[in-house]
């Protein structure tokens, strides 16, 4: 089933949930999804005999690099907006096909639904974008960082990342 | 009569992990109730280092991340570049990507194995299959000068022709190695405690295996017949004939231990013959004709996967249509793998843990990246 299909299909079922599909770039057609009804989605294309995508290959954050600056009267700068993605790569294993889901949500709560229980791979995937990305994947069983120590502060890979001074007294960048 | 779950902290640094992990059980006397991975000593954040660098400069970071199977990392990597800026490598290329990612194969599973192995306690068949892994490497040094982390493959092509004597040897490898493998199954898989070790232990089920994301010959040791060599083929895979073994519960249950340690032993077999076809096939061509001089792919985002030896190796890069790119995610077969443990080592015992964590094969390097 290719993609285009997959889409209708979805719209059909999930209407105004599923917001547009980008098919005109050079590589991947990318479904885009409502941040919180990622989880209702990703059960149906689960379950659904025509769909039947058992297993989640890759989830990975991305920050989207479009923070508005906006310069203020007495000239300092401040950053307005901008929002951070999730991409969902999904693949049958029986009926061999995949596809790709994004879903985007606002930079100063982001939050998603977490997909864990749909796919047991994802529960880490979570973790790691949260870890560097500070997204809130809701009803998660623990989102913890599992890469950075568990009392660091910020989140690496956002774009605007800058290394605390101190870590625990000792000196970044050192 | 009150008891209490005990946790047990195995490494850091304990020679059963494979490298800095710690894993925390939590125990009932010696059954085991849980296990929660602790991860990171590692990390390097290897993807913020690669936005900041230049699509080829990503490279020789790919080397370290699985740097036991170094050269398929940079297969992996510089195939989903290629994707996203439409490049068509030359078949000379294709040929020596799929004949070195082989033998990559092989020396991955042969250190995989001999581990294993010495895991539980077989001290033998580990010196034996790091000897013959000592052959593959004289090749790649060879071929490119290093023996462990090779930057080898670029975009577009490959950093040196092979050498003119790599055919010859190739094949007197081959040659030398094929009875090795009936040592091997003779001193090891045959064991009588070796298997007493291994068989009906962390037995993972085929539908849990998907949904787990266990990929490669972990997911194959389940009886799931699925290889991205030939279900999603990528390069030049479809050329060859060769064969997916899956685990069929030989001396227990489908998808213990012991099927997942056999499923490599019979992918050895599968490498060899791709590189027996292979081999012989080079065409002529110049290995560097098609490398772009300047690497800038169009915008979008790409995820290509490949068939790695620990199981599914994915790069996710979004391109921005700079010279740098503006994510690399890599789906790192290990990392996954390792998450599954929990579910896996329920309900076994302290010792069976350290089987189960050998039989997955994971390599610290790529999962903290």
């Amino acid at each position: 089933m290719n993609a285009e299909e997959i889409y209708n299909l979805l719209k059909e079922k999930f209407g105004d949930s599923i917001l547009e599909m980008v098919s005109d770039v050079p590589t991947e057609p990318i479904i885009s999804v409502e941040p919180l009804k990622i989880n209702e989605v990703s059960e149906f294309l689960r379950d659904a005999d025509e769909f039947q995508f058992d297993s989640l290959m890759n989830l990975s954050g991305v920050d989207d690099d479009n923070v508005e600056k906006v310069t203020n009267e007495d000239e300092t700068i401040t950053s307005k907006g901008g929002t951070l993605s999730v991409f969902y790569h999904l693949d049958s294993t029986i009926l061999k096909h995949k596809i790709t889901l994004k879903t985007s949500t606002n930079r100063d709560n982001p939050e998603v639904e977490s997909v864990t229980n749909i796919w047991g791979s994802a529960n880490w995937n979570e973790r790691e974008a949260y870890d560097m990305f500070g997204l809130k994947f809701l009803n998660h069983p623990s989102l913890t960082r599992i890469l950075m120590p568990y009392d660091w502060e910020g989140f690496p890979l956002r774009k605007d990342y800058e290394n605390p001074e101190f870590y625990e007294g000792m000196k970044i960048p050192y | 009569m009150k008891t209490e779950e005990m946790i047990l902290n195995m490494g850091p640094q304990h020679p059963s992990t494979h490298g800095v992990l710690r894993l925390e059980l939590v125990l009932d006397g010696e059954v085991v109730h849980d296990v929660k991975p602790h991860i990171g000593y590692l990390h390097r954040c290897m993807e913020k280092h690669c936005e900041a660098m230049t699509y080829p400069q990503v490279v020789p970071y790919t080397d370290r991340m699985d740097y036991l199977a170094a050269m398929y990392n940079n297969f992996g990597y510089v195939g989903a570049v290629e994707k996203l800026m439409d490049i068509k490598v030359p078949d000379r290329v294709e040929y020596i990507r799929v004949i070195i990612g082989e033998l990559q194969r092989i020396a991955s599973h042969l250190v995989a194995l001999g581990t294993f192995g010495l895991d539980l306690g077989a001290f033998t068949p580990f010196l034996y299959l790091f000897r013959d892994r000592e052959k593959i490497l004289d090749l790649f040094e060879e071929t490119c000068g290093a023996r462990l982390l090779y930057n080898y493959m670029w975009v577009g092509g490959l950093s040196h022709d092979i050498h003119p004597d790599f055919i010859r040897k190739t094949k007197e490898f081959i040659d030398y190695f094929r009875p090795t493998i009936v040592e091997l199954n003779n001193l090891l898989t045959y064991n009588k405690i070796f298997i007493e070790r291994t068989a009906n232990i962390g037995v993972c089920p085929a539908k849990e295996a998907v949904n787990l994301g266990l990929t490669g010959p972990n997911l194959r040791g389940s009886g799931v017949k699925f290889d991205l060599r030939k279900d999603d083929t990528y390069s030049i895979y479809n050329k060859f004939d060769f064969d997916i073994p899956v685990g069929e519960g030989g001396v227990g249950s489908v998808g213990d231990c012991w099927d997942r340690y056999f499923v490599r032993v019979q992918e050895v077999e599968q490498s060899l013959r791709i590189i027996e076809q292979a081999i012989d096939q080079i065409p002529d061509g110049n290995v560097k004709s098609e490398v772009p001089r300047r690497v800038k792919p169009p915008v979008g985002s790409i995820y290509h996967r490949v068939e790695a030896p620990k199981g599914e190796l994915g790069y996710f890069i979004v391109s921005d249509g700079s010279l740098n790119p503006a994510r690399v995610k890599v789906r790192a077969p290990s990392f996954v793998s390792l998450s599954a443990i929990g579910e896996m080592a329920k309900g076994y015992l302290v010792a069976d843990v350290v089987a189960i964590l050998g039989s997955l094969d994971i390599v610290l390097g790529e999962i903290d990246r």
